[in-house]
């Protein structure tokens, strides 16, 4: 009975290659939806293709790009995140304790204030790794904690950053002489880069897909993943921190009631870049494709005044619309 | 007792669990380079003794010994490091990251403290796979493998450990019988004198044809060590059960005139199937045979509308039917036991209750929309009775019981449900000897009141044992249509085989002729 041994094991397994040029065809998808919305506002508006609104679509790509590359691993990990748009409200507020109210030097108050959005993430791993609390309720709890405290820290009035010098040049300024393009852009191409490597090439993001794939063989296969669990939420925390920096700076002030609603807008760029909801899959070009697609639609709305109304109603259509196609496609590969 | 010292040895080692007593005073020895088989009924404990074994559970009491040291592990990692690797009985590898990424997990080799090293990771695992001589693309994403390479990425896993002692849970419960020889070739390289394999399984043709001795249990107590070659089948599933079991018999006889119920006719799917045409007649059970990879389970998919078809017509008692999805079948009266009872046919955190009221809930469990919860679980308890599902009540939660018990789950679940034509995809894989038997004449009953069958299995045997006529299936066609008389094992093996195109001296009984 012991004869045949090649055809023992079936037909030959589709190799890895097949499944990653499917892997990129995801995000091909998604870059190519990207240009028509984008040759579509261009061509119903005049005020929309001009270089002063491209940069303006880039800034505020930016933040909702910074708090979805660091929910970007939650989210393959198969966990969520919804506190990091009040979270990041109230980094920002933080941010003006420590270089408004305190006084700090400015590089060890931006840190601070990175790492108190670490600080954040850590709280959550730890509920939902250690305590076992659901991620959704737990970082629900957790978005109320933040949107409270950024009101109670700043007395709810905004901290103007007026005369910490050098602090707006952190979004607004220009790094690279010539070129008009804002540090916040460069600073989110780094830390995407830097997001990007970690995924792909690190243990951590190694960990991060397999936790989400499958959490049970992962465990039962000598990792510790309630440790790595608290990792992947206090390294998208930073995230957070990372982005009330960026977004204080470029307003010049902490407003400590404007976070609510940017968790959605992240976790929508997310999803639209090809990220599955229920983890395993995902990947960090994707959902900045995914930011660039909600700022855009953002902006050309506002451009061709569609009221603000109307322009949840399509986002959320696009979102359907995305989530949709992918499916589609899933199903017909497999 | 014997003068070399034991490999592995378990000592009085007890375990409860809330309401369950899953072992009790439990021995083994594994000798130095043995095979030792375990075996016992659903529920006996043989999952819950090698959980403690790697050390996911600890023992209440007792001890272990390895090479005569005590072993305690506290992990599955501590576990593989004191050199025990375990296949489990459920499917446990991560199905997005790549072969040799399952190979190594919490063992890549990396650059630095932080990144991996991908290329050595692949190489390496390419060398493992050329070592155990497994055709396997080290780069292939594991859950797009069939479920036999899968099972052939697990055992590579865990030899990759090199351990002493390997222990395997049901490793063939989902291999056709080559894959279960490329199997035992394996075991057979890595038993030298220094090794030892525990042996988990409810097939007692494999136990005969690897093990060496096999240690019988029930009810979480030892009962007794057999050496293979003396033993007998029948002794063993005697001890195993404590009772005989009736002998294989046949099926009862076929009656060509029945009406037909369920008509398929060119049916076909984008990814496999073609042209696939077949009759069921009323209390008929219709064997489907075929190597893995064939398209039964598409078949039945692609009936009960869990996949699109892309052509084909069905027909219930002469009627056309439109089924566009599970739902639309199970009104119809079709209902569909699902081989892969972890993904689709279990909920595996409700109780068994809400599992076996799950799919005939609406129409027969609620009044005015509410359930009602004295009938339900009336009707569950005498499903548990006279399937015999070991569980201390209706209300355990599903995931808590022994993967067989969790199958019978799944068929109460259609048994309540009264449907007239029943779809089973391997409905006994996991299921021991003893409520195999029981399954088998609850199939028979089934038919002699007029439900009519379709029954898939890798089992010739069961084919044999059970089926009115046998459809056999090759690369997404039928090959074959056979009655029981011209069934055996030589003649499905050749259909199986067959390539589309080619022809067998075909019975004119072929498919798509009423
Ligand atoms: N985590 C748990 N909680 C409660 N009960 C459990 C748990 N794990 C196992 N049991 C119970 O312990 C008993 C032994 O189960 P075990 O899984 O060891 O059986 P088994 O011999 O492997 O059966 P099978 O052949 O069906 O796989 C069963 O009654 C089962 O319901
Ligand atoms: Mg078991």
């Amino acid at each position: 009975m012991t004869t045949a041994k090649a055809p023992a094991v079936g037909p030959r397994p589709r190799s890895g290659t097949a499944a990653a040029i499917r892997g990129r065809l995801q995000q091909l998808l998604a870059f190519a939806s990207l240009i028509v919305i984008y040759t579509f506002f261009a061509i119903a508006s005049p005020y929309f293709f001009t270089y002063d609104n491209f940069i303006s679509i880039l800034f505020s790509t930016v933040v909702i790009g910074t708090l979805a590359v660091g929910t970007t691993f939650v989210i393959i990990s198969a966990g969520i995140d919804l506190s990091i748009g009040t979270g990041m409200a109230l980094c920002a507020v933080m941010s003006g304790v420590f270089l408004v109210n305190a006084g700090l030097p400015l590089a060890v108050g931006v840190l601070a204030t990175i790492l108190f959005g670490g600080f954040m993430g850590l709280v959550n791993g730890v509920n939902v790794a250690v305590l076992r609390i659901p991620p959704f309720i737990a970082t629900l709890a957790m978005m109320l904690v933040a949107e409270g405290l950024a009101l109670v820290v700043s007395d709810s009035t905004p901290i103007y950053f007026t005369d910490v010098s050098g602090y707006g040049d952190i979004s607004t300024g220009h790094l690279v002489p010539g070129v008009d393009i804002p540090n916040a852009v460069l600073v989110l191409l780094a830390v995407a880069a830097v997001a990007g490597v970690l995924l792909t090439k690190s243990v951590l993001g190694r960990y991060t897909y397999s936790i989400g794939s499958n959490e049970e063989a992962t465990a039962l296969s000598g990792i510790d993943v309630r440790r790595w669990k608290i990792v992947i939420y206090t390294f998208a925390g930073l995230f957070t921190g990372l982005a009330g920096v960026l977004i204080s700076a470029r307003l010049g002030s902490a407003q400590p009631a404007t976070g609510m609603g940017y968790e959605l807008q992240a976790i929508a760029a997310v999803v639209i870049g090809g990220t599955s909801l229920s983890g395993g899959k995902g990947s960090i070009v994707g959902t900045l494709i995914g930011a660039l697609i909600i700022s855009v639609l953002n902006n050309g709305l506002q451009i061709m005044s569609i009221p603000q109304e109307w322009q949840n109603v399509i986002l959320g259509c696009v979102i359907l619309l995305a989530v949709y196609t992918d499916r589609v496609r899933r199903r017909e590969t497999s | 007792m014997t003068a070399e010292p034991a490999l592995l040895e378990v000592e009085g080692v007890d375990k409860s669990f809330p309401g369950v007593r899953a072992l009790r005073a439990m021995r083994l020895e594994l000798r130095p380079g043995e095979v030792l088989a375990l075996v016992g009924e659903n529920g006996a404990g043989k999952s819950t003794l090698m959980k403690l074994l790697s050390g996911i559970h600890t023992a209440d009491a007792g001890h272990f010994r390895l090479d005569g040291h005590p072993y305690l592990p506290t992990s599955p990692r501590h576990a593989l490091e004191l050199g025990i690797s375990i296949i489990h009985q459920e499917f446990n590898l991560v199905p997005d990251l790549t072969v040799a990424q399952n190979i190594f997990i919490g063992r890549e080799p990396r650059r630095g403290r932080l990144l991996l090293d991908d290329r050595r990771l692949n190489d390496d695992a390419a060398a493992l796979l050329e070592r155990l001589d497994l055709p396997l693309d080290p780069r292939a994403v594991v859950g797009e493998l069939t479920v036999a390479n899968q099972q052939m990425v697990e055992i590579a896993k865990a030899l990759s450990y090199q351990p002493r002692v390997l222990i395997m849970d049901e490793p063939t419960a989902a291999l056709n019988d080559a894959e279960v020889a490329t199997l035992h070739e394996l075991i057979r390289r890595f038993t030298r004198p220094d090794t030892g394999v525990i042996y988990i399984s409810h097939r007692m043709g494999e136990i005969k044809r690897i093990a060496d001795r096999v240690t019988v249990i029930r009810d979480g107590e030892y009962v007794d060590t057999l050496d293979v070659a003396t033993a007998t089948t029948p002794d063993i599933i005697a001890l195993m059960v404590g009772r005989a079991i009736t002998a294989d018999s046949g099926p009862e006889g076929v009656r060509a005139d029945r009406d037909t119920v369920l008509g398929v006719r060119g049916l076909g799917t984008r990814s496999l199937l073609d042209d696939v045409s077949f009759d069921l007649r009323r209390g008929e059970i219709l064997g489907f045979a075929g190597l893995m990879g064939s398209g039964r389970t598409e078949v039945a998919r692609a009936l009960v509308g869990a996949d699109a078809r892309s052509s084909g017509r069905i027909t219930l008692r002469g009627t056309e039917v439109r089924i566009g999805n599970p739902a639309d079948a199970a009104r119809l009266g079709i209902g569909y036991l699902s081989e892969d009872r972890k993904r689709f046919g279990l909920l595996l955190e409700q109780d068994v209750k809400a599992n076996i009221a799950l799919s005939a809930l609406r129409d027969r469990f609620t009044r005015a929309g509410f359930v009602r919860d004295g009938a339900l679980r009336t009707r569950a308890e005498q499903l548990i009775g006279s399937l015999r599902i070991r569980t201390p009540s209706a209300h355990q939660t599903t995931k808590h019981l022994s993967g067989g018990n969790q199958q019978k789950v799944v068929i109460a679940k259609w048994l309540v449900k009264d449907c007239d034509v029943l779809i089973f995809d391997e409905p006994t894989r996991g299921i021991d000897v003893g409520a195999k038997d029981e399954i088998y004449q609850l199939l028979n009953q089934l038919a002699a009141q007029g439900k009519s069958i379709i029954m898939i299995s890798s089992e010739l045997p069961e084919i044999l044992r059970l089926s009115h006529r046998v459809v056999v299936m090759s690369e997404g066609r039928v090959t074959g249509v056979l009655d029981a008389a011209e069934a055996t094992q030589e003649n499905i093996m050749r259909y199986a085989t067959l390539r589309p195109g080619e022809t067998a001296e075909a019975p004119d009984r072929t498919a798509g002729r009423p």
